[in-house]
């Protein structure tokens, strides 16, 4: 028994550590090229450590790597991501959340209703909304902006973030609110003072998913950024089909990582708080 | 000055569900008002309708002497104790009671005195600045009655404040809330589904069904003298013995003919020939409390008995009583006898019937036909 215990067990972890080894082995490709200088990448051992490391690569596609025209590097794509998503993921937050709670608490007439036409917002296709947006857009004088990508990626992640608020808010008893009620609170005191403090775990989960919704997002940023507000994924794009002479993979590399660093650090950081707000129930009895 | 007055109150919830159809209620400023029935009488919603909770399709509601319908919950000068206590989660004990005083805008100072002179009365001192998850269920019950208090209201709501409770505690808080309720002298309307409670609490008691008050009265008149066999089934444990037959003259009055399964006798019953004259030949059902049942070492009836003996068919003691139940016409009834009787089951037993207190009810349609004039319902 305790033979063959053990002979499974070492089977799983080979199988465990292949699988790893799977999703792994890119990555590391991406890291170890990054760190090269073109010479050695054209001598090939690709899963070699560089012989000399260095972070020109690194330096380059942050500032210098030329995205078509301009030679600027990744850099000024970085920044309208982060003053698109920073502003986006809030507002589509604190909208889901008081989405949520009025759907879940208030039952109006025609609530349900309400909530099930937001639910329809997840079979649209993104393509599917791509003229009708920008024709928006041009009306508002916002095409070409981030302010205009921040409208579209808040009006996108509404239905996202306003079921997962509902489904956190629906589990809390309706006496809640009728003693806040009867106290002489609102409808706005009442989602301030007793809502949002319970909305830790929930706010975590719908922060780290919409932050690497819209940050991920190339469709949008493709379509309606013009040339001032691309966001970093269109750079990115636009960086690796630049090439003038030599293909520098190295910066490419460089540049992959730089543009996937925030949501990497985001689940490094938020991941456990994730699964734990997934599960939480919003009153602990 | 009335404390409560609920006048011809009707609820529709969508089109057609009709949950209150018709209800009349008045009680005096500072009585404990009961309102009590099953599941799905309409008690609840009453008595969110009260604290404005829910609209009031039709009728009027008046909180000392002011009709509140149009009035938010906020504006009428209510409190309310729910059964899940509601307590808010994010918010120290002293926090859940002062909230409702910090909306008000009372100064720091004075909140601070209510809550301990609140918290002091509860005797809930000590938890002021736990979290409600950090407290037990009796303690919970506490701080949402402290919430209640600290309002200071012209009229308290408590929706089934003691059914979360363990038995042990649901009988301390109810003194407690009886005690609370002679000191502060305020009206207090109260939904519960448990007629012991019912009847220890209330100075006026509402039985409710089907979003219809069956009978509105005290306590002892609600015992003594049930307007349906609803009501009279509802309060009372064990209930009210109920025992079918046909009505008969007998002399100058009336009775009704038991079969004992032993022996076939007639129970003479405490009503005039002319006034029953309507219903002699007919099919009735006779009231009987069981401790109207009793045998001769129990007895201390003041009133003629009539003999009866019956096959006992379950003995269950109950310390200061024991209960025997029987059957008559085929229907169980049962009887309070002394615990030092002791029969065997399925023994036979002479029980005296006091049928002073005795009331008729129509098979039909569940109605008292006996003292029409004396039945109570709310106008």
């Amino acid at each position: 028994m305790q033979h063959s215990s053990l002979t499974v067990r070492a089977v799983l972890y080979l199988a465990l550590l292949l699988f790893a080894a799977l999703f792994l082995i890119p990555f590391y490709l991406v890291l170890v090229t990054s760190f090269k200088d073109v010479a050695e990448l054209r001598r090939g051992n690709m899963l070699s450590l560089p012989e000399t490391w260095t972070v020109a690569a690194w330096l380059k596609a942050w500032s210098a790597a030329c995205t078509g025209a301009a030679c600027n590097g990744l850099r000024p794509y970085f920044y309208n991501s982060l003053e698109m998503v920073v502003p986006a993921v809030l507002i589509s937050s604190v909208i889901g959340a008081f989405n949520g709670y009025a759907l879940a608490q208030w039952h109006f007439r025609g609530a349900d209703a309400i909530f099930t036409l937001l639910l329809l917002g997840f079979f649209i296709p993104y393509q599917a909304i791509l003229l009708p947006a920008a024709q928006f857009l041009g009306y508002l004088h916002l095409s070409n902006t981030i302010a205009g990508l921040v409208l579209i990626h808040v009006a996108y992640g509404i239905a996202f973030t306003t079921m997962l608020f509902r489904n956190y808010y629906v589990s809390v008893p309706p006496d809640l609110v009728k003693a806040a009620r009867v106290d002489g609170a609102g409808f706005f005191l009442i989602f301030r003072k007793i809502f949002l403090p319970i909305s830790l775990p929930i706010f975590t989960v719908c922060i780290i998913w919409q932050f690497t919704q819209i940050w991920n997002d190339f469709l949008f940023g493709a379509a309606f950024s013009g040339t001032t507000a691309r966001p970093v994924t269109v750079g990115l794009n636009n960086l690796v089909n630049t090439t003038e002479g030599v293909k520098e993979y190295n910066v490419d590399m460089a540049g992959a990582v730089i543009t996937a660093l925030p949501t990497l650090i985001v689940y490094i950081f938020g991941g456990r708080y994730f699964v734990r707000g997934l599960t939480a129930g919003a009153v602990k009895g | 000055m009335p404390g409560l007055k609920i006048r011809d109150v009707y609820k529709t919830f969508g089109s057609n569900i009709e949950v209150l159809k018709g209800v009349n209620l008045e009680v005096e400023q500072g009585q404990f008002l009961i309102l009590v029935g099953n599941s799905g009488c309409g008690k609840s919603t009453l008595l969110n309708m009260i604290a404005g909770l829910e609209t009031i399709t039709r009728g009027e509601i008046e909180i000392g002497g002011r009709v509140v319908n149009d009035l938010p919950p906020k504006s009428r000068d209510i409190a309310m104790v729910f059964q899940s206590y509601a307590l808010y989660p994010s918010m120290t004990v002293k926090e859940n009671i002062s909230f409702g005083l910090e909306i008000r805008k009372v100064p720091l100072a004075e909140r601070s005195t209510i809550v301990a002179r609140v918290a002091e009365m509860l005797q809930i001192s000590d938890l002021l600045d736990r979290r409600p998850r950090q407290l037990s269920g009796g303690q919970r019950q506490r701080v949402a009655m402290g919430r209640a208090l600290a309002r200071d209201p012209e009229l308290f709501l408590f929706d089934e404040p003691l059914s979360n409770l363990d038995a042990q505690l649901r009988l301390e808080m109810r003194a407690e809330i009886k005690m609370m309720h002679r000191r502060l002298g305020k009206t207090i309307c109260y939904v519960t589904h448990d007629q012991i409670e019912a009847m220890t609490l209330g100075d006026r008691i509402a039985v409710m069904k089907d979003g219809v008050i069956q009978h509105f009265g005290s306590p002892q008149e609600l015992y003594d003298s049930p307007s349906t066999m609803y009501v009279a089934g509802f309060i009372g444990s064990p209930p009210m013995n109920f025992i079918s037959g046909q009505l008969r003259t007998a002399g100058s009055g009336v009775a009704i003919e038991i079969d004992t399964g032993l022996a076939k006798s007639l129970l003479k019953l405490p009503f005039g020939l002319t006034q029953m004259q309507a219903y002699i030949g007919k099919n009735v059902v006779l009231g009987l409390r069981p401790e109207r049942i009793t045998d001769a070492m129990h007895s201390s009836s003041r009133f003629p008995v009539q003999t009866v003996e019956v096959r006992v068919d379950v003995v269950e003691p109950t310390g200061p009583d024991t209960l025997i139940t029987t059957h008559l016409n085929g229907k169980r009834v049962v009887s309070r006898i002394h615990p030092g009787t002791r029969p065997d089951d399925a023994s036979r037993l002479s029980l005296l019937f006091d049928l002073s207190k005795a009331v008729l009810f129509d098979p039909d349609k569940g109605t008292r036909i006996d003292a029409v004039s004396a039945i109570h319902q709310a106008a």
